[in-house]
């Protein structure tokens, strides 16, 4: 990663989560295929709904035959915690348009929110249009190809994990955590060191007893507020 | 499953509350300017929401019980772990995941 923010070096930062799009996409084609969703129903659900993890949830209650307002209301759930990236993020675009904030906003996931908050340290704590636009845009489209792809193979792919793609996302989430911790200034390391046992410990504890859909939502709240308390207790 | 057009409505709603969510802070934020306190608070946002990422995948699920452990993103994660040390590269480590996760479950 570099401290440029054109549309090369936004293509260049993106390549790596190509696969992991490309895996989880695939997953997903597979499954909605497998449950009865058209190709098309399958593509459109990556266009529109575009929510990763929730869209896998939503296509279990449309099986199950849930209500409307059950499958609205458990999306908002598990995508709750884009309303804290997107405020996250927010703050760097006060001075764009805001066609371009809501553009930025419309896209945003948490691979691109990720890969915008290590891209920060390089850049001297700015973000622009250009960059991040091309970083949603190029998972947008990745996205919708790879769950078309899985849609079509689905009867073909009985186990889209069995490569190993599925870890993709999280191995970027390995990277792009230890990225942060070497190059993260505004948090001293060992405080950053300390919010990440904490965050495990409340992973933990939380999957004894807050549903799957609130989980990362509710651990985060906490973890930030405890943050925030040690920082001024102690560093 | 149900109709198409039950689904294409479903597909439309939970893309708009989707969208919602995303944009609101984008909206709100342009005429609400944040305190220092709130700011602080989000920076510590990034850290922990990638490592809650990880870790929710380390564990499976039992409401009411101690979570179990899922034994092949443990393992696959050290390797991972050790090849973002060394190579301080995205695609490196991505790469390095996915191939110990395959190898692992080849034995499992």
């Amino acid at each position: 990663m570099d401290d440029r923010l054109d549309t090369r070096s936004a293509i260049k930062d993106t390549l790596p989560t190509v696969f992991g799009y490309l895996g989880i996409g695939i997953a997903f084609g597979v499954v909605g295929k497998a449950t009865g969703l058209s190709t098309f129903l399958v593509v459109l659900t990556s266009l529109i709904t575009y929510s990763g993890s929730a869209q896998f949830v939503l296509v279990g209650l449309l099986v199950a035959h849930s209500p409307l307002l059950t499958m609205i209301f458990s999306v908002f759930l598990v995508n709750s915690r884009m309303i804290l990236m997107s405020t996250t993020v927010a703050r760097y675009f006060k001075d764009e348009s805001l066609l371009k904030n809501i553009l930025i906003g419309s896209l945003i996931t948490d691979e691109s929110f990720a890969l915008s908050m290590t891209k920060l340290n390089h850049t001297g704590e700015k973000l622009n249009f250009e960059w991040f636009n091309t970083v949603n845009l190029m998972a947008y489209f990745t996205w919708a190809i790879a769950s078309f792809i899985g849609a079509v193979l689905g009867n073909l792919i009985t186990d889209p994990n069995k490569f190993g793609l599925d870890f993709a996302l999280v191995a970027m989430f390995i990277g792009l955590l230890y990225l942060q911790l070497i190059s993260d200034r505004s948090i001293n390391m060992y405080l950053q060191l300390i919010m990440i046992g904490i965050t495990l410990v409340l992973v933990f504890v939380g999957l004894i007893f807050i549903p799957s859909s609130l989980l990362i939502l509710v651990v985060t709240l906490i973890a930030c507020a405890l943050g925030v308390i040690l920082k001024n207790a102690f560093f | 499953m149900p109709s198409f057009s039950f689904v294409v409505l479903t597909i439309f709603s939970t893309g708009l509350v989707t969208w919602l969510s995303r944009i609101m802070p984008f909206w709100i934020l342009r005429k609400v300017k944040l305190s220092p306190k709130v700011i602080e608070f989000l920076s510590f946002v990034p850290i922990v929401i990638m490592s809650a990422l990880w870790f929710e995948n380390l564990f499976h699920q039992n409401v009411g019980y101690l979570p179990t452990v899922d034994w092949p993103n443990l393992f696959a994660s050290v390797p991972t772990v050790i090849s973002a040390i060394i190579s301080r590269s995205l695609l490196v480590v991505v790469v390095v995941g996915v191939i110990s996760l395959a190898v692992i479950r080849m034995y499992f």
